[in-house]
């Protein structure tokens, strides 16, 4: 029962890893690229980390595999709004076909950096 | 297993691509976080295989390491020092 | 007191890694954890140890469903998009206040928003984030923001404040 359990995850954590994959190769600018990757890569490795405590159970393997769950859920997110950020503040624009940019409309008048 | 392991495969190949193509760096520096978080599903399938705790060890150092290079470059494209 | 709580953190995720009760493991775990605790103290948040507290903790399981269900749609969603042929996207940036005051608080609100349908917290300044959206559909993108940004405020005002 807990192998079915755990395959299943397996598949759809996989399944969500190439799907983001596929749109980090797809998708026109940085910052979409960023959305698509982040999110699903995240989901689909916590899936598969999942995945190993219904295969191997409450041992050290499946213990290490909920740490390892926690780490990727702060760490992820946080590095993808680092990079956000820097990629902006380096001067990169958004998508031609984006509505609107209110963070470069207020960064204007107090452009501190080349 | 095998079968898992060369769809995560495929995703690194498509990592690279963005890697070697990328028209800015931010876009480069995005491809490597990803492939950082890719390999610790790496090291999940093969301590499945195994059932040995080694690669789950490998796994957590990968990914904390691996946020740590990310906001590294995250610093560097900004054009700041590291203790700001 | 609550420094202390800081050193039994720091053990207790020893002891989940090494998973073992060894008399050599818990002596290294303990002059480890003593070291990081005095390198590290002075940052540590003093007010985490408010999470011991069994309302904020239901509070936090509840915030832990909320934010698993979004994830989940959220990752639909960008499949959606990601799939399609014709790439349906209005990607843009919005502004919104956030009342959270805390830094913690914050911490958790922008990673919960990076991870929810359609948006990813690009910066925070003073009480201002700022959102990119992958698909504006409305003309009044902050309200429709808004909502997003109030409902996980409520919960996280709960649990962190």
């Amino acid at each position: 029962m807990n192998e079915i359990i755990g395959l299943t995850l397996l598949i759809i954590g996989i399944s969500f890893d190439v799907v983001g994959c596929i749109g980090l190769v797809r998708l026109p600018d940085i910052y979409n690229r960023l959305q698509a990757a982040t999110k699903c890569v995240t989901l689909g490795t916590c899936m598969i980390l999942l995945s190993v405590v219904f295969y191997t159970g409450f041992n050290s393997i499946g213990v290490k595999a909920l740490l390892c769950i926690w780490f990727v859920l702060i760490s992820s997110p946080t590095g993808a709004h680092a990079i956000a950020r820097a990629a902006h503040r380096s001067g990169i624009r958004l998508w031609e076909g984006s509505i609107m940019d209110k963070y470069a409309d207020d960064r204007e008048g107090t452009e501190d950096i080349a | 297993m095998i079968v898992f392991i060369s769809l995560l495969v495929f995703c690194i190949f498509l990592c690279l691509y963005r890697v070697g193509k990328g028209p800015t760096a931010p876009d480069r520096t995005v491809a490597i976080d990803i492939l950082g978080t890719l390999v610790v599903g790496f090291c999940a399938i093969y301590s499945i295989i195994t059932k040995k705790d080694l690669y789950m060890n490998i796994g957590i150092s990968w990914a904390l390491l691996s946020f740590l290079g990310t906001l590294a470059l995250a610093k560097y494209l900004e054009g700041r020092g590291f203790d700001e | 007191m609550k420094r202390f709580v800081h050193f039994l953190l720091l053990f207790g995720i020893w002891l989940l890694l090494t998973w073992s009760l060894h008399w050599q493991d818990l002596l290294a775990g303990g002059i480890i954890a003593l070291i990081a605790h005095v390198m590290l103290g002075d940052i540590y948040p003093v007010n985490a140890v408010k999470i011991l507290n069994p309302v904020r903790f239901f509070w936090l399981v509840v915030y832990g469903v909320t934010f698993f269900s979004y994830m989940v749609k959220a990752n639909f969603d960008v499949a959606y998009r990601v799939l399609n042929i014709n790439m349906p996207i209005r990607p843009g940036i919005v502004k919104v206040r956030t009342r959270l005051k805390t830094d913690m608080a914050r911490t958790f609100l922008a990673n919960s928003i990076t991870l929810t349908p359609g948006t990813l917290t690009v910066d925070c300044v003073d009480d201002h984030l700022y959102i990119h959206w992958i698909n504006i559909v409305s003309d009044d993108p902050n309200k429709e923001t808004e909502i997003i940004v109030q409902h996980f405020e409520k919960l996280l005002e709960r649990v962190f404040e």
